[in-house]
């Protein structure tokens, strides 16, 4: 009898799918020769190298954040042996699991980062007698016997073992990552450490090398503190603000990539045969576009939000746990997003289909005899990827920035579920507060800012790499889209 | 010229209708009036009665599209979309769920929208541009580097941080500003000096890392090269030429804005309480009247199509070259 019931959520199974093809575009780039020179550009760039390793950890975090399971609970006393398991209704992840071990109990309001007492006065009985204090923490600091005094030196303790934990880290993974390059090279060991840290390979190893030390460093600390403590502090109802910010990962991860696959069939699907058929086929697309861009994009995704909300509402029986619930309006937020964000991904696959109709091998195609339908698929879309590519990785970040904005207006995910923006939001009155609650917030700050910055580097180093030429062209057609509806082509 | 702007009006018209057809499917049949009405009550054991006196009382007891019982054109007017989405077109927006004149209640709000959209776009411009025009004076030097570093790291940060940031900064601790609110007359600018300034520094990094590269391709061109060639200090040749010629797409595309900054900001309005458009909507969405979503999606639509308009118009202004047919 297992201890767990796995369960596979909508944006898991979408994760999952994205990971995978993901990984057949890596297997693909490594034996197309074209493609494989292109991303060497990327490879060769080192601020988009040192965001990428950023941004994997943030997608391990996510990753391991997807895989959901809902534990057996104890068979009730006296309940006869042969009764079937009750699982849980809590549905939890992996990443919970890990995190369980280190931080397990929540406090019953805000403390500050690293304290050993709550920010708010209580009134205890001790020894019969009504005390008002800050009552001690049930888990941060709750080893200390007499924290006043013993309070420094175990803080120090900690974070110098953690900090030393991750410089042994770090440094056995530059010596395992040196003995690799130094097998790949054909050159001996130490020629190869000389290499990496003169900084002459043409990836850039030695930053990398430096960004990866520094996280694991960064990680020590951080973890040795969270043995003992609660390193970023708790929020009003008690539970750990570096838990939640580590939960609120996977929501930013799953907004900012599943919403561009989302507008893809719609982009993609418009886009290429408007710019393929013309005619008036193009001309009820482009209506078809032009009025939903006419639609100001907040309301719209408000007012879909709104009825979804309607709709989920009247339908609870549909829904088994709350995460279920949750989970699907994430999705279905993901949805609405794509559905109403893919006008200007469409924009751009027209004018370069137009283009591309017109060129010998698709001319050569059509006199063969080609139909329509292979024309598009075989001649035009490889053609148009790295638009699509391009697209995706510039959208990522405005997407993360965008959920915080519609969470804080209250139509983004559902206020269960972890994300930046709720955490603002909950922090926007408690900046008011005296004395003041800024952990959270600088928490959302922190982790907000290393996501959205390295995917901004990343992204554009990979458009620099896919069209050096179109550098200044895309932000233009950006702005173009945001601002301008049909004329674009008349100038 | 006139032909085609006829021709533009007419298209504009026709994007209306679209967008009324599309948003009355959205708001009506994805979910039925009943569940508006259970909404609205609240709670999900509504009796029956309830929700029938809910849906007369606000006009919601009609058929969606076709009235069978009614007679000749009644058949079509007598129903929802009818009534819902045809006063629209004349932009008489009815009453709200909650039983106000929505038409007033914009009238009296956009002053203040106005009020805080206008000194935000105008000086978010003029900072943008002298910003940018700076990193292009200095280009290939490290103040130009670090100019960008400090771009990419500012439109990396949340809009709402910035709002929060500035009203601790200014508010609390300076004691400068007051944290929100909205009053008349000379009064308006101690309310709305904060706002502006943090919405500025919020656009600065995106919009000046853009205007740059825009600028950086302007001076790339051959006429530029020519006026180095013949003597011109650098100064000139950026203030005189480079600078005005890539004004010309800069203006260009923000003229498409200027009818939208009418709609106000939402975030913002929230943000400082002040009582413009932006805040009116954000509270319709919060109680969940539909009247005034749709009636405010519609006037958004209308704006962005001037919008266009205005677009297609100045680009023939500013550059003789194009012709619109």
């Amino acid at each position: 009898m297992s201890q767990f019931k796995y369960v596979l959520l909508w944006t898991d199974a979408a994760l999952y799918l994205l990971v995978i093809a993901v990984l057949v575009y890596v297997w693909r780039v490594r034996r197309t020769p074209t493609l494989r020179a292109t991303w060497q550009r990327v490879l060769h760039d080192r601020a988009a190298m040192c965001s990428a390793i950023i941004m994997l950890v943030f997608v391990t975090i996510g990753l391991l954040d997807s895989v959901h399971y809902r534990p057996a609970l104890p068979p009730a006393p006296g309940a006869p042996t042969n009764t079937p398991v009750a699982w849980s209704p809590v549905t939890k992840s992996l990443l919970d699991a890990v995190l369980e071990r280190t931080t397990p109990a929540a406090e019953r309001t805000w403390s500050a980062p690293l304290a050993y007492r709550q920010l708010l006065k209580e009134t205890e009985i001790i020894d019969g007698e009504p005390v008002r204090d800050f009552p001690r923490l049930v888990h941060g600091g709750a080893h200390l016997d007499d924290p006043e005094s013993q309070w420094t030196r175990d803080v120090l303790t900690r974070a110098s073992l953690g900090l030393l934990a991750g410089v042994a880290v770090a440094v056995l993974l530059v010596l395992v990552i040196a003995a690799i390059l130094a097998a790949r090279w054909r050159l001996g060991f130490a020629t190869a450490l000389h290499d990496i840290f003169a900084g002459v390979t043409k990836v850039p190893w030695r930053a990398m090398l430096i960004t990866i030390a520094l996280l694991c460093i960064v990680m020590g600390v951080v973890g040795a503190l969270a043995t003992g403590y609660h390193v970023l502090g708790t929020d009003r109802t008690g539970n750990d603000v570096l838990v939640q910010a580590l939960k609120s990962v996977r929501t930013a991860l799953v907004i900012g990539s599943l919403t561009t696959i989302a507008m893809l069939p719609f982009a993609l699907g418009f886009g290429l045969a408007a710019g393929y058929f013309k005619g008036w086929i193009d001309d009820v697309i482009q209506y078809i576009y032009t009025t939903l861009t006419a639609i100001p994009g907040i309301l719209l995704i408000a007012a879909a939000v709104l009825m979804l909300q309607v709709y989920i509402d009247a339908r609870p029986e549909l829904f088994v746990t709350s995460a279920q619930r949750a989970d699907v309006r994430l999705f279905m937020l993901c949805v609405i997003l794509g559905f109403t964000g893919w006008a200007g991904l469409c924009r751009l696959l027209r004018a370069e289909a137009l283009k591309l109709r017109e060129l010998e091998f698709v001319q050569a195609a059509r006199a063969f005899g080609v139909g329509h339908t292979r024309i598009i698929l075989r001649h035009l879309l490889p053609n148009v990827m790295h638009i699509v590519l391009i697209t995706s990785v510039l959208e990522f970040s405005s997407l993360v920035l965008f959920e915080a904005v519609l969470s804080y207006l209250g139509v983004g995910v559902d206020p269960s579920m972890n994300s930046y923006g709720s955490m603002i939001d909950m922090a926007r009155t408690e900046m008011a507060r005296d004395p003041m609650v800024w952990w959270n917030l600088l928490a959302a700050f922190v982790f907000m800012l290393a996501i959205v910055l390295s995917a901004n580097l990343f992204a554009d180093a990979v458009r620099d790499a896919f069209d050096p030429r179109a550098a200044v062209l895309t932000r233009v057609s950006r702005l173009r889209r945001l601002v301008r509806g049909k004329a674009g082509g008349k100038v | 010229m006139i032909a085609y702007i006829v021709r533009r009006l007419l298209y504009g018209v026709l994007i209306l209708i679209g967008v009324n057809i599309f948003t009355f499917l959205l708001f009506f049949a994805v979910n039925t009036p009943d569940d508006m009405a259970r909404l609205a009550i609240g709670g999900r054991r509504v009796s029956a009665d309830a929700i029938e006196q809910w849906k007369i009382q606000h006009g919601y007891d009609k058929p969606l599209f076709l009235n069978a019982e009614a007679e000749g054109t009644r058949k079509f007017t007598d129903t929802i979309f009818y009534e819902r989405s045809v006063p629209l077109l004349k932009l008489d927006f009815g009453l709200s769920d909650a039983g106000r004149d929505i038409s007033y209640e914009i009238s009296q709000r956009i002053g203040p929208s106005l009020a805080l959209a206008i000194p935000t776009f105008v000086l978010g411009l003029w900072a943008s541009i002298t910003f940018s025009l700076l990193l292009v004076y200095f280009r290939a030097t490290w103040l130009d580097f670090w100019g960008v570093v400090v771009c990419v790291v500012m439109l990396s940060i949340s809009a709402l941080f910035y709002i929060i940031a500035g009203q601790y900064l200014f508010s609390k601790l300076l004691r400068l500003a007051p944290y929100s609110g909205f009053s008349e007359g000379l009064d308006m600018i101690r309310f709305l000096a904060l706002p502006v300034l943090v919405a500025l520094l919020a656009k600065l990094g995106p919009e000046a890392r853009f205007y740059r590269t825009l600028f950086l391709e302007e001076a790339g061109k051959d006429y530029v090269r020519t006026a180095r060639a013949k003597g011109l200090p650098e100064r000139i040749v950026l203030f005189r030429h480079v600078f005005r010629n890539a004004l010309l797409p800069i203006l260009t595309s923000t003229v498409a804005v200027i009818p939208l900054l009418f709609m106000g900001s939402l975030i913002a309005e929230s943000f400082f309480g002040i009582p413009g458009l932006g805040s009116y909507t954000i509270d319709a969405i919060n109680a969940q009247d539909f009247s005034i979503v749709r009636a405010m999606v519609f006037l958004g639509s209308v704006l962005y199509i001037i919008g266009l308009l205005l677009t297609d118009i100045s680009y023939t202004l500013a550059d003789p070259r194009v012709r619109l047919e």
